[in-house]
């Protein structure tokens, strides 16, 4: 992976594998405490005592087209590298919780990346469901939420439509420029 | 910030598109293998090439969709066109510059880039 926001798309993409009908991805940088935590939440299924024993172990996988699970080896690595951690909490029937704190200024801490292209990337590939988005640098905020997208929009007119990602990819890309205005720091 | 009012401006310009589009049971459909191998071999801006394209166009009857790993992970991305009434063609080692191609001549066009597909590069 050559960008974290691929990371945070392919770890999502667990959660839709996993019914949600809610993902909530969370950026929070905190330069003074040289950190950065990524979480990625859902209310989906969830796993029981057994398997979250297994989800760090690239061998294992509930796939079936290939034997290995490199997504969450990957994001924990990627953490690890920099002198952060990854931790997975969950319980079976409510939902899922990964979280990934990086060294913000480590030298092998990847760049954000595209993060509004993940974004709509999820919600084109899933426009049934909802996502939210949270970023805060230094405690700047913001948030794009589909839920309020889909109450602006009504029933006839589906997430997935290109207009309407582009809309929302731009409301993240703006969002994000405003709370942090120097994007080499991402 | 974008607005939310803005977003209603753009729900009346788009209500008679989304009908017309509502209707296309015989459409093509790409589908983007979308898992961490395809994800780390460079399948996101693939996936937003063909959905710029097939807007830039106006192509109704064309649906992007994502699927998991389809299962050839060295030879991600991987993107597969199904046609009513056709055979599967499977594209791999997809990149954005491809995809203009395959959309004017295989999409629009109806002949599928064979150079672009896994059976070419299995020879």
């Amino acid at each position: 992976m050559q960008e974290l926001s691929l990371n945070i798309l392919d770890i999502a993409e667990n959660s839709v594998k996993a019914g949600a009908a809610l993902v909530t991805v969370g950026v929070c940088y905190r330069p003074a405490q040289d950190r950065l935590t990524v979480t990625i939440a859902d209310d989906g299924c969830g796993m029981d005592a057994e398997t979250l024993q297994k989800v760090t172990d690239p061998f294992y996988t509930t796939r079936t087209t290939r034997r290995v699970g490199m997504g969450l080896p990957l994001w924990k690595m990627a953490a690890e590298m920099t002198g952060g951690s990854m931790t997975v909490q969950s319980t079976p029937g409510a939902g899922t919780v990964v979280t990934a704190v990086f060294g913000m200024g480590h030298i092998d801490r990847l760049p954000l990346g595209d993060l509004p292209q993940t974004l709509v990337t999820l919600i084109g590939g899933s426009p049934e469901m909802d996502f939210r988005l949270e970023f805060d640098y230094d405690g700047r905020q913001f948030a794009v939420d589909t839920r309020e997208v889909r109450q602006v929009l009504g029933e006839d007119i589906p997430l997935s439509e290109p207009e309407v990602l582009g809309f929302i990819a731009g409301q993240a890309a703006e969002g994000i420029a405003e709370c942090c205005p120097r994007p080499e720091l991402l | 910030m974008k607005s939310l009012e803005e977003l209603a401006a753009l729900r009346e310009q788009m209500k008679n598109k989304v009908a017309m589009r509502q209707d296309n049971s015989a459409a093509t459909r790409v589908v983007v293998g979308m898992a961490t191998c395809g994800i780390a071999a460079g399948a996101r801006p693939v996936l937003s090439a063909f959905v710029e394209e097939v807007n830039r166009r106006s192509l109704q009857d064309v649906v992007v969709t994502q699927a998991g790993c389809i299962g050839m992970c060295k030879l991600e991305p991987i993107v597969e066109v199904f046609q009513p009434g056709k055979e599967k063609v499977t594209y791999v080692k997809m990149t954005p510059e491809k995809v203009a191609r395959i959309v004017t001549e295989h999409l629009v066009n109806g002949s599928p880039v064979t150079e672009y597909t896994v059976g070419a590069y299995m020879e």
